[in-house]
């Protein structure tokens, strides 16, 4: 775990962090490419947001010095949205994310995301472009393989990935039937980090699929069973890697989901950011049927490079500033 | 009063009534989910690991702890007695509560006494420690180089790996902390 850091004057004498660095740039290169052969724009939204997500376990930073009080992103979720409604049906962006008090070996308060949205499509869609574009990824770093180290064993990134839901997980590695558990967050979350993540991924990438509706604030339900979402994550060696769903379209639906979130908020004494307005009036608009992906790119390089540490493949970490 | 975000390797904390050490942590959360700081914790008295994990901003008490140097002095039924020299107060430790530091309790040998709650329940040897080498197959004159090595048993009953020209009564500089070899002492 040792690793040695390097300061901005100490640069040159860090061959293998520039190495790391210039395989980076390789990887986020490779992942344009992927987009751009299939005809998806690439965009820029803000990182100084009125409404930083909603999310009940996502708190933002504060941005002093903009006016009316502002936050940086914690997703660029719904201005993306609303660009689909306005017309682009392909989208992607690499950018800086922000989450408050998240920082440990796979978290680093400043972290780059990959996040694409595609019309007309549904999760379905979105963990194919997954799968595929990881292994392409990979491929085009590790001279075509598509084998990764892996911390217990070497991983096959070659698709299709397995699915397994989050009942059928709990299940299996928990030996717990999801709906006694429920609605116990805390202990969902904790068995989840304790006894499932850990078994997830580690010889093939698996996606986690069907996750309880209450955990699923912007996605759609599964119309054959509305307790569960139409949400995915995928995990490889152990590692979340991306969070994907197909999109709620139903303004009215997707207020409720808010209203809910900011009680949730409001019971654990956090925060209750503002309902981005626009972000609702797209929805009013009409948003085309389609799913959107997630995807930390600095767990990417981590997993293609297999690195320990998210640190490890940043140019700069929070204890390098 | 510490928190999930003091969390550090060597903390001391105490949970009903019990003191452990931090070995190590990892602070976790699913993208949408609770953050939570996994920990594997030692317990100091018994030195039995356990894993707890721990919601972010969940409250810990601080182990009180204190340390006090004394001196090893003698065994009597099966139990060390150490004495602080100034105010010739003594306590006495199991082998058991020393575990493998009981193979550095040379007479007369300066040691940190853990205490908790004013009792004690460990020590701490000196990084280093000077043994004797009490039984170890005999060297080969003129091999002072690497090489090949041997084991030796010291006057404490420890077990250390020597290099092949280590003799019998020869007294060797073990740290404490690898149990290891560092090197010979010459007298």
């Amino acid at each position: 775990m040792a690793f040695v850091r390097f300061s901005n004057e100490s640069l040159q004498k860090e061959p293998e962090r520039l190495e790391t660095l210039r395989k980076r740039h390789a990887i986020l290169a490779a992942i344009r490419r992927f987009f751009d052969a299939q005809g998806f724009v690439e965009v820029e939204t803000p990182c100084v947001v009125l409404s930083p997500g909603l999310e009940r376990n996502l708190d933002a930073l504060e941005v002093i010095g903009a006016g009316r009080t502002k936050f940086l992103n914690t997703s660029p979720e719904y201005h993306m949205k609303r660009l689909l409604v306005a017309g682009l049906p392909r989208i992607y962006q690499i950018c800086k994310c922000f989450r408050r008090d998240e920082r440990g070996p796979l978290h680093q308060t400043e972290f780059t995301m990959l996040e694409w949205y595609r019309c007309v499509a549904d999760w379905n869609d979105l963990m194919r472009d997954t799968e595929e574009l990881v292994a392409i990824v990979a491929g085009t770093i590790n001279n075509g393989t598509t084998r990764i180290r892996g911390r217990y064993a070497p991983i096959d990134l070659t698709p299709p990935w397995e699915r397994i839901s989050v009942a059928a997980a709990f299940q299996r590695y928990a030996d717990t039937n999801l709906d006694d558990l429920l609605p116990d967050e805390e202990r969902f979350y904790r068995l989840l980090v304790e006894r499932v993540e850990p078994r997830l991924g580690r010889e093939r990438p698996v996606f986690l699929t069907h996750y309880p509706a209450d955990m699923a604030c912007l996605a759609r339900l599964d119309p054959a069973d509305p307790k569960v979402a139409e949400r995915f994550e995928a995990y490889v060696d152990g590692i979340e890697l991306c969070n994907g769903f197909s999109e709620l379209a139903d303004p009215e639906e997707q207020k409720r989901r808010f209203e809910n979130e900011l009680r949730a908020r409001r019971a654990s004494g956090k925060i209750e950011y503002p309902v981005d307005q626009r972000f609702i009036s797209a929805l009013e608009r009409g948003l085309p049927e389609c799913g959107g992906n997630a995807l930390g790119v600095d767990r990417l390089i981590m997993l293609i490079l297999g690195a320990n540490r998210i640190d490890e493949v940043m140019a700069f970490s929070e204890t390098d500033l | 009063m510490y928190e999930t975000s003091d969390i550090r390797k060597g903390l001391k904390i105490q949970i009903d009534g019990v003191p452990f050490a931090v070995v190590d942590f990892q602070f976790v959360k699913p993208g949408k989910g609770v953050a939570f700081t996994r920990t594997k914790l030692r317990n100091m008295m018994t030195g039995a690991v356990i894993e707890r994990t721990y919601r972010s901003g969940e409250k810990f008490e601080p182990a009180n702890l204190e340390e006090r140097q004394m001196q090893f002095i003698y065994v009597e039924n099966n139990m060390f007695v150490f004495m602080d020299t100034a105010t010739y107060d003594q306590i006495q430790l199991s082998e058991e509560q020393l575990g493998d530091n009981r193979y550095y309790m040379k007479d007369g040998i300066m040691v940190n006494v853990l205490l908790f709650d004013q009792k004690a329940i460990g020590v701490t040897p000196p990084n280093f420690v000077e043994l004797k080498v009490v039984s170890t197959e005999p060297g080969f004159k003129g091999d002072t180089s690497s090489g090949g090595t041997k084991p030796a048993t010291l006057e404490t009953g420890l077990e250390v790996n020597v290099p092949l020209f280590i003799n019998q009564g020869e007294t060797l500089r073990i740290d404490t902390r690898t149990a290891s070899y560092t090197e010979r002492v010459k007298k």
